[in-house]
C-alpha cells in the first residue's frame, strides 16, 4: 500500500502549478483528485517505494508503506529534509525508534564544475 | 536554460487523431533521457559550446528520475592511486568470467571514469574520506558516499548548464531520414501533446529494461514494482534503435544479481562494504564451494548465482550474515541504504528484524538488461555511434562495456556528447521534409491508437498484457522461478508468444494519458524481450550461469561463442538476424584472473 495519503494534512499543492509529489514520481503515480483536491497514487502496485514524494511533501503528508505480504503493521520511517543534511527517523513494529541525522551535500564554491576549462 | 516544468494531469479524450496536439522543437543535440548519464552528455555538451542548443526529453521529472531517483550509496568504480586504467578493463574483464567484452571501449572509459566522479563532488556529492581527507574504499574499486542528493545534483548541473529540459515527455520513436537519426517523437504524459523534436544529433540514453520479467514478489496485490532495477526504465531506448535497425549486442547477457529476500535490495552494501559472508541454512560458507574461481571476490555472475544454486541444492534459505556486526557497523549500513533504497530500513523495521539477532536473508533477482551492469546494450563505436548515423548511446543502453555503474555511465556521458559533437561538425544535409511529415503522423497514429480506442473498448489493457508478456518471459526464457535456465525450445515457445503479443498491439486500449503511457511502455517491453529472447537463442553455450544458462548447452565453447551475439530487426520487415563479432584482447594478461 505505498505510499500513504493523510488528507488530513495534504491540501493537494493548492496554488501550485504542480503538486510536490506528482511532480516527484518518477513513475508519474501521484495525481491529485478533482473531487477531492488530495493526493492519491494512481496504482500503488507500481509503486517502486523509492520515497521521492515522502520526501518532497512539504505537508508531510505522505508515509510510504511497505507492502503488507512483504512487511508486518505497522512501521514508519520518516524524512524531514534541511538544506544540506536529512534527519530519518525510523519506528519498527515493536515501537523501537532510531534517528539517523547526516549531510546530503557539500558546500560548494560558486561556479565550482562548470567551464572548469575556460 | 529551462526547466520546463509539467502541469498537472490533464484530462483529455480525443475522438481523432486531429484533436491531438503536435508541438515541434528544433535543437542540435536531443538527449532522450536525463539520468546519470543523459545529465553528463548535456553539461559537456554546453561545456564544450555554449551556443549548441542542447534539448532533453524526459520521461519523469529531472530531479528524481530513473534509476537514481531513490539516490546511491557508493560508486562502484574509482581508480585507486598506483593502479591504472588498464587495471580497471583487467578488473572489469575478470568479473564477467574473462570476457568477451569490448576493451576499446572499456579502456576509454576508464580513463575518464575519475574526472567525472571529481565533478560530482565538486558539484556537492559528499564522498566519505577518511580523517587524513583520502577517499575511503570499501571494496578494491568502489567508494562510500551519501547520495541521496545525486540525482538532484546532476540534474541542477545540466539545467545550469543550459539544457533545456522538456519534463513529463515520454520517448516514442526515432525520426529518421533515410538511415540517420534526425530526432525523436515522445509522447505528453500530462499535457496531452504529441511532441517531435529534430535535431542534427541524438543521445539515447533512457536506462536499462527492468519489468521484462516477473519478479516473485510480484504475485500479491501491491508487490508489482518491488524489484530492484527503476521499474520505470523499461527499456523504451533499446526498442527505438531495435525498431529502426540499430544493432543491439550481448543481450543475453541478462544482469542477475543477489539481493536481499522479499525486498529487492542491494547487497554489495552489506557483503562487500561490511564483510558480511554469504551463508546458507547450515551456516555453510557458501562463496568457500567457490574458492577455486576466487571464493568472495568471484566474478559476479558467479556470486549472483551461487545462493540460487545452494537453494536448488535443499541448502537454502541464504544469507548475509549481520550477526556479529558492532552496532556502530550497523548504524553506518543503515545510513547506506538511507542513502540508496531507503525503503529497506522501513522493510526491515516492518519485519520487525534486529540484523544483529536475525541474518538477512538474500535472494536472486529478477533478470534486466543493463548495459551499464552487464553488456546489453547497443552497438557503439569509439565515438558511442550506434549503428543508426546520427544515434548515439550512453550508459546502460550502450553495449559491450560492463561494469559502468555511475561513474562510468557519467564518463559515458561526456564520451557520447564529444562523439555526437564531432558528428555534427563534419556538416549534414537538410532532411526530406515529406519524409519526416509522414513518420510524425504514422507515429502519432501508433502512439495514440490505445486511447483512441478509449477504456470502455473489449480489448487489452496495457497491464494485462504486461504481466502475460512478464509471466512468458519468467517461466520460458530463464527468470528466476526457473533459477534462470532456459532451453531452445521454451524460447522458441517464448518468440511465438512473443508474435502473438505483437499482433495484439492492435487490441491496447488507455482510458487516460497515464495508460496511454503504459501502453506504449508495454509495446517497448515486448519489442525488446524479442531482442533478448533472440539473443538467448543464439549463444548455445553457458558462459556466464545465471546470467545466461542454457540448460541444453551446460558448458562453455570457446571454439564457437567466445565472440559477442549481435541481433538486427530490419525496419522494414520487422525480420530479426542474429550474427556474431569478434572479441579482440587489447589489454594485455590472463583473462581469467584479476
Amino acid at each position: 500500500m505505498p505510499p500513504r495519503i493523510l488528507t488530513e494534512k495534504c491540501n493537494g499543492c493548492e496554488g501550485l502549478p504542480e503538486s510536490r509529489c506528482e511532480e516527484a514520481c518518477p513513475g508519474n503515480l501521484m495525481v491529485v483528485d478533482a473531487a477531492t483536491g488530495k493526493a492519491r497514487c494512481r496504482c500503488t502496485r507500481d509503486c517502486w517505494d523509492c520515497m521521492s514524494c515522502t520526501k518532497a511533501c512539504p505537508r508531510a503528508a505522505i508515509e510510504t508503506r511497505i507492502p503488507y505480504q512483504l512487511g508486518y503493521h505497522k512501521a514508519s520511517l520518516r524524512p524531514i529534509m534541511g538544506k544540506d543534511h536529512i534527519t530519518w527517523k525510523c519506528v519498527d513494529i515493536h515501537g523501537v525508534e532510531t534517528t539517523y541525522k547526516y549531510r546530503n551535500r557539500l558546500a560548494v564554491a560558486p561556479g565550482a564544475g562548470a567551464d572548469k576549462d575556460a | 536554460m529551462a526547466n520546463r516544468k509539467a502541469s498537472r494531469a490533464v484530462d483529455i479524450a480525443p475522438r481523432s487523431l486531429a484533436e491531438v496536439r503536435t508541438e515541434t522543437v528544433e535543437c542540435d543535440l536531443l538527449i532522450i533521457g536525463g539520468g546519470n548519464a543523459g545529465c553528463f552528455v548535456a553539461t559537456e555538451a554546453k561545456r564544450l559550446d555554449p551556443s549548441l542548443r542542447v534539448v532533453i526529453m524526459e520521461k519523469a521529472e529531472i530531479m528524481r528520475s530513473g534509476a537514481c531517483s531513490a539516490g546511491m550509496d557508493a560508486l562502484n568504480t574509482y581508480i585507486p592511486e598506483g593502479k591504472t586504467p588498464e587495471d580497471l578493463v583487467r578488473w572489469s574483464r575478470a568479473q564477467v568470467g574473462g570476457g568477451p567484452l569490448r576493451e576499446d571501449l572499456a579502456l576509454s572509459n576508464a580513463k575518464e571514469l575519475n574526472e567525472a566522479i571529481d565533478d560530482l563532488e565538486r558539484w556537492g556529492l559528499p564522498i566519505l574520506r577518511d580523517e587524513n581527507g583520502r577517499i575511503r574504499y570499501r571494496g578494491k574499486w568502489d567508494i562510500s558516499i551519501h547520495g541521496e542528493q545525486l540525482k538532484p545534483i546532476m540534474a541542477e548541473k545540466a539545467i545550469e548548464a543550459g539544457a533545456e529540459v522538456y519534463n513529463r515527455v515520454v520517448g516514442t520513436g526515432l525520426l529518421m531520414d533515410g538511415g540517420r537519426c534526425v530526432g525523436a517523437m515522445g509522447l505528453g504524459v500530462r499535457d496531452g501533446a504529441f511532441h517531435v523534436f529534430r535535431a542534427k544529433s541524438v543521445v539515447v540514453s533512457t536506462g536499462g529494461a527492468g519489468t521484462l520479467y516477473k519478479s516473485y514478489t510480484a504475485d500479491s496485490t501491491d508487490s508489482g514494482a518491488q524489484i530492484w532495477m527503476c521499474p520505470y526504465c523499461v527499456g523504451s531506448g533499446y526498442a527505438m534503435g531495435f525498431r529502426q535497425g540499430a544493432e543491439l549486442s550481448s543481450l543475453e547477457q541478462r544482469w542477475v544479481a543477489t539481493r536481499t529476500k522479499d525486498f529487492c535490495g542491494p547487497v554489495d552494501t552489506i557483503s562487500v562494504g561490511y564483510k558480511a559472508p554469504i551463508i546458507n541454512c547450515k551456516d555453510e560458507r557458501v562463496m568457500s564451494r567457490y574458492a577455486h574461481l576466487g571464493g568472495d571476490a568471484a566474478p559476479r555472475f558467479i556470486r549472483a548465482n551461487a545462493p540460487m544454486e545452494e537453494w536448488l541444492a535443499g541448502r537454502g534459505p541464504c544469507y548475509c550474515d549481520t550477526r556479529d556486526m558492532a552496532p556502530e557497523l550497523v548504524r553506518a549500513m543503515m545510513t547506506d541504504y538511507l542513502n540508496e533504497r531507503p525503503s529497506f530500513v522501513l522493510f526491515l523495521a516492518s519485519r520487525g528484524q534486529d540484523v544483529t539477532k536475525e541474518a538477512i536473508e538474500i535472494y536472486g533477482s529478477d533478470p534486466y538488461i543493463m548495459g551499464g551492469h552487464t553488456m546489453g546494450g547497443f552497438w557503439v563505436d569509439m565515438r558511442r555511434m550506434t549503428t543508426v548515423p546520427g544515434l548515439f548511446a550512453a550508459g546502460e543502453t550502450a553495449g559491450g562495456n560492463p561494469n559502468k555503474f555511475v561513474g562510468g555511465c557519467a564518463a559515458e556521458g561526456k564520451l557520447a556528447a564529444r562523439g555526437a559533437m564531432a558528428y555534427m561538425a563534419a556538416g549534414l544535409a537538410a532532411p526530406d521534409e515529406a519524409a519526416v511529415s509522414a513518420q510524425v503522423e504514422a507515429e502519432k497514429a501508433r502512439v495514440f491508437a490505445p486511447l483512441l480506442r478509449g477504456g470502455d473498448y473489449d480489448g487489452v489493457t496495457p497491464t494485462e498484457m504486461k504481466e502475460r508478456l512478464q509471466r512468458l518471459m519468467d517461466e520460458y526464457a530463464g527468470g528466476s522461478s526457473q533459477f534462470y535456465r532456459t532451453n531452445e525450445e521454451r524460447l522458441d515457445y517464448a518468440l511465438r508468444h512473443i508474435k502473438r503479443l505483437q499482433s495484439q498491439f492492435a487490441y491496447l486500449k488507455a482510458a487516460d494519458l497515464h495508460d496511454l503511457m503504459q501502453a506504449n511502455e508495454t509495446m517497448d517491453r515486448v519489442d525488446v524481450a524479442e531482442a533478448v529472447v533472440h539473443h538467448l537463442k543464439a549463444r548455445r553455450e553457458t558462459r556466464w550461469a545465471g546470467w545466461q544458462t542454457r540448460s541444453d548447452y551446460p558448458d562453455r565453447d570457446d571454439a564457437n561463442f567466445d565472440c559477442f551475439v549481435e541481433s538486427r530487426r530490419d525496419p522494414a520487415t520487422g525480420e530479426v538476424t542474429t550474427f556474431t563479432r569478434p572479441y579482440e584482447q587489447l589489454v594485455p594478461g590472463d583473462r581469467f584472473k584479476v
